[in-house]
């Protein structure tokens, strides 16, 4: 399980590699906003997309949105993990298609609820 | 200054040159008048255009630079952003604190009694060990692992904990960019107070781009009602959308 992990702030990634690390997780990658995630993405081999919204130069959103307009990519988990908190962008990004969404600050049980659920209801 | 007005002070001037040379106080006196009060007249004017110049100006400021709503609202909120931030960082660092100072004694204790057992353990391999000794050794190691298992898991969990608590830099950092942003808006604003009020000249409004609204600063972000203000918000609007 390779797992891609974008954040603009790098403590916030470092953060997440290591919950996802607690959680069992070792393969994973990172980019800094959504334009540095994509290539990376289509190139392949990633199974699990954890990102920020509010990133410079490409949004999560954006992102977000892109990975669902791919065909290669479509299918990805995507997790959205953020500060925005407006009921209306929490809509707007189940709409794009996010599996789950967790707004920070979060506890470690939130991420690992979240993650567990979306493989869930992938695996059902 | 127009060639009518012109030509009826200069009409008037000869007339007032004439009752002079004729000694007619009375017209000299009317004829000053006159002649004063096209002075007065003109000085009226430029502070009519003045004043009119000043309301325009006032105006256009007032509709263009939005300087009224920075002082009467992102002030504050920048203030309670800020505030906000304070209580971040300390709240990170006494979690932080708390965790270190719950678990040093903790590393301490496994430290001491590793080289307790490690001193014994040397004593064994070079067999100057009596056996009720090592009995009691190897009870002490059975008691050791376990403890050890216990105290590592303490350490484990409390790392984790230190690790949430640096979150802290991504959210207030947001915060701050938010207030930098502000303060950027303000010295436009300024400068272009400065541009209106000396050229008169109307400067373009700001474009608004659409703004992330960022971390919810509680008292300032909620007021509305219209953000979640933790995970059981988000997960409940969720599973209303059939998530």
């Amino acid at each position: 399980m390779k797992i891609l992990v974008v954040d603009d702030f790098s403590t916030m990634r470092r953060i997440v590699k290591n919950l996802l690390k607690d959680l069992g997780f070792t393969n994973m990658v990172e980019a800094d906003d959504g334009k540095t995630a994509l290539p990376i993405l289509q190139a392949g081999g990633i199974d699990f997309l954890v990102t920020d919204w509010n990133m410079p130069g490409m949004t999560g959103i954006d992102l977000l949105t892109a990975v669902r307009a791919d065909p290669n990519l479509a299918n990805l988990p995507v997790l959205m993990v953020t500060a925005e908190a407006k009921r209306e962008q929490i809509i707007l990004a189940a709409q794009a298609g996010v599996n789950g969404y967790v707004i920070k600050p979060f506890t470690a049980g939130t991420l690992k609820e979240k993650i567990e659920k979306i493989f869930e209801r992938i695996e059902a | 200054m127009t060639n009518n007005t012109q030509d009826k002070r200069l009409v008037l001037a000869k007339e007032l040159v004439v009752a002079l040379e004729s000694n007619d106080e009375a017209k000299v006196e009317q004829l000053s008048d006159e002649l004063t009060g096209f002075k007065e007249s003109m000085l009226f004017q430029e502070v009519g255009r003045l004043t009119r110049q000043l309301h325009d100006t006032m105006g256009n400021f007032s509709g263009d630079a939005k300087l009224t709503e920075i002082a009467e609202n992102d002030i504050p909120d920048a203030k309670e952003r800020l505030q906000y931030v304070i209580s971040m960082t300390e709240q990170a660092a006494n979690q932080t604190l708390n965790v270190v100072e719950e678990l040093m004694p903790v590393s301490q204790d496994l430290n001491e009694r590793a080289n307790r057992l490690s001193e014994n353990w040397q004593r064994f391999l070079v067999k100057k060990m009596p056996f009720d000794e090592f009995k009691s050794m190897s009870h002490e190691i059975t008691e050791h692992f376990n403890h050890s298992v216990e105290s590592l898991d303490k350490i484990q969990t409390g790392m984790n904990e230190v690790l949430l608590a640096q979150g802290f830099q991504d959210i207030t950092g947001q915060i701050i960019r938010k207030v930098i942003d502000l303060v950027q808006n303000l010295e436009d604003n300024m400068v272009d107070l400065v541009r209106v009020s000396g050229a008169k000249l109307v400067t373009e409004k700001n474009n608004t781009e659409l703004d992330l609204p960022g971390p919810v600063v509680p008292n300032v972000d909620d007021k509305n009602g219209d953000v979640a203000t933790s995970q059981d918000d988000v997960d409940d609007l969720l599973s209303s959308l059939g998530f």
